[in-house]
């Protein structure tokens, strides 16, 4: 607990990332180095086409960098793995020929990480922690939106993964469920302290959420800056809401008294 | 000078007794209702229906050598039955067809692979589908019939070429249209290729796969029929075909059309029983079509 310099737990050390499009190649990111630590809830923040999502598909592993490096845990990352748990936004990441609970299985039988009794208890107890013991045996199709994220996490969870990466989980959801889910989210992470990489553009989840937030730049993304959280938006010394810095920062404008510090 | 009526303030209001004497929440359907939306009886009544307008037409017409009753056609029916003719006929066409109809799923399943492994296989599946689909199994058949003989060879070869494209087609499209998120969990968890094929790929694409099965089943089904008519006289038993064939030379019009309702009712009950089970098994349970 007291090492004075403890190692990353993800490393992203100037990371380029390019993708095809039908006719052309699009730079998504340029550059882009930052450090996650166990225990983070690592946010990154920027508005669309800052290339956010393609960074997190990078640590997942479904695409190769151009330039620089990922490494988790000192090793290389460079395919998909069970090590890295992905909750996407869409609500079709469940498949719907499996119920809810057969869902968790088959991520834990499928990696190998479990099988048997040890794997339906384990998936019962995160199916339970994310409220759905009831719902264990319905399909995806039966469920509303918010379950079907919850049923995502507690797949991801269940896994317990040395990272969990989250593709703005909650932005197809409605406002009130949003607010719902941030919550359980953060309850989630106080009993289970499981190191989070969450990215989204919206400012009030970002400081809600993280205890780091990472601001992108868009065309191509690049760093903006790397700033601390308390989860309650607090006035910072020069007289601007955490929130407010953020949107002064991003969008280059000048800081005024405007605020739109809620969520 | 009327200015815009400013909305009045209005203070916070708090209903502390809800209202009472609504009635029944959930009122039970009348029995009517739901007799209608049974959808087996609801077929029924209409072919029923079919059949009366049928019987009314022949009873008109009043000649059996043209266009018999629904009564007589029942009665052949019936007799053949019980002689065992008609039973035989079918038995034998139905099995012809199961081999064929595995064959062409055999093939199809060997195509759709070699599709999605590489893009070569997508290319020549393509090709291949869009020279052979419309091409008629029948046209084939004089062909089938010098290279394999007058016998099950040639029909069999037919069945695959009425199976093969029709599967191939459907479940390739099936596959290139399951969801890229299913594709991503299905990697994020370190499925092997094996795995993810079969608990992945095959799951996502069933809905066009069961498509592509139905219209095989179709095809072969009417294609053996074709085929049976042409030379049923070769093959040691005679199928349906040939039963109807061999009853239209003895203008025994009657057995022509027992004859073709055993068709007609064979391609009901596969359709209604067995892909209808099918599909509410799994596709329709999963919400994955209404």
């Amino acid at each position: 607990m007291t090492d004075p310099n403890p190692k990353p737990l993800l490393a992203v050390d100037g990371l380029t990332l390019q993708y095809r499009t039908r006719d052309s190649i699009v730079t998504a990111t340029y550059r882009v180095s930052f450090d996650v630590f166990t225990s983070d809830r690592y946010v990154i923040l920027g508005p669309s086409g800052c290339g956010k999502s393609t960074l997190l598909k990078a640590v997942g592993g479904y695409i190769r960098p151009v330039e620089g490096s990922i490494t988790l845990a000192g090793a290389q990352i460079s395919k998909p793995g069970p090590d890295r748990v992905l909750v996407f936004q869409e609500f079709d990441q469940l498949l719907p020929w499996k119920t809810v609970r057969e869902n968790v299985l088959f991520a834990l039988v499928a990696s190998g990480r479990l099988k048997g009794r040890e794997a339906a208890e384990r998936a019962d107890h995160y199916i339970a922690k994310v409220n759905l013991t009831g719902f264990a045996d319905s399909y995806p199709h039966m469920l509303s939106g918010g379950m079907k994220q919850r049923v995502a996490i507690a797949r991801g969870m269940a896994m317990e993964p040395q990272i969990l990466l989250m593709d703005e989980p909650f932005a197809a959801l409605d406002a009130l469920t949003r607010g719902k889910m941030q919550e359980e989210l953060l309850q989630l992470w106080d009993e289970t302290k499981v190191t989070l990489l969450f990215v989204t553009h919206s400012i009030p989840e970002a400081v809600r959420i993280g205890n780091r937030i990472l601001l992108l730049t868009p065309h191509p993304g690049r760093a903006k800056a790397e700033l601390g959280s308390t989860g309650t938006d607090l006035v910072g010394p020069d007289g601007l809401t955490l929130s407010a810095r953020i949107d002064s920062l991003l969008f280059d404008r000048h800081p005024t008294a405007r605020s739109n510090a809620h969520g | 000078m009327a200015e815009p009526a400013a909305a009045p303030p209005r203070p916070d209001r708090i209903y502390e007794t809800l209202p009472e004497g609504f009635g029944v929440v959930a009122k039970p359907l009348s029995f009517w209702a739901r007799i209608a939306d049974n959808g087996v009886f609801r077929k029924s009544v209409l072919l029923a229906v079919l059949a009366l307008i049928w019987q009314a037409y022949a009873l008109w017409l009043g000649n059996s050598l043209l266009f018999p009753t629904f009564t007589e056609t029942g009665y052949a029916f019936y007799e053949g039955m019980r002689s065992g003719a008609l039973t035989e006929a079918t038995f034998h066409s139905v099995w012809l067809l199961l081999k064929g109809y595995a064959l062409g799923l055999a093939f199809a399943a060997a195509a759709t692979a070699f599709a999605i492994t590489t893009r070569v296989g997508a290319d020549l599946l393509d090709t291949l589908t869009s020279m052979f689909n419309p091409l008629p199994s029948i046209a084939l058949l004089p062909l089938a019939m010098i290279w394999f003989g007058l016998g099950e060879g040639s029909i069999i070869f037919v069945l695959v070429h009425a199976v093969l494209w029709s599967v191939a087609l459907n479940t390739h499209a099936g596959f290139r249209s399951v969801s890229p998120t299913w594709r991503m969990v299905g990697q994020n968890y370190g499925l092997s290729s094996l795995a993810y094929v079969t608990k992945i790929l095959i799951p996502g694409a069933l809905p066009s796969i069961l498509t592509g099965l139905k219209i095989g089943w179709a095809f072969a089904w009417r294609t053996l029929i074709a085929a049976e008519l042409v030379f049923g006289v070769s093959s040691s038993g005679g199928g349906l075909g040939w039963y109807i064939f061999q009853n239209k030379n003895l203008l025994d019009i009657p057995n022509v059309f027992a004859g073709l309702l055993m068709v007609i009712i064979f391609g009901l009950i596969v359709d209604n029983f067995v892909f209808r089970v099918l599909e509410q098994r799994t596709i329709r349970r999963w919400g994955m079509q209404s």
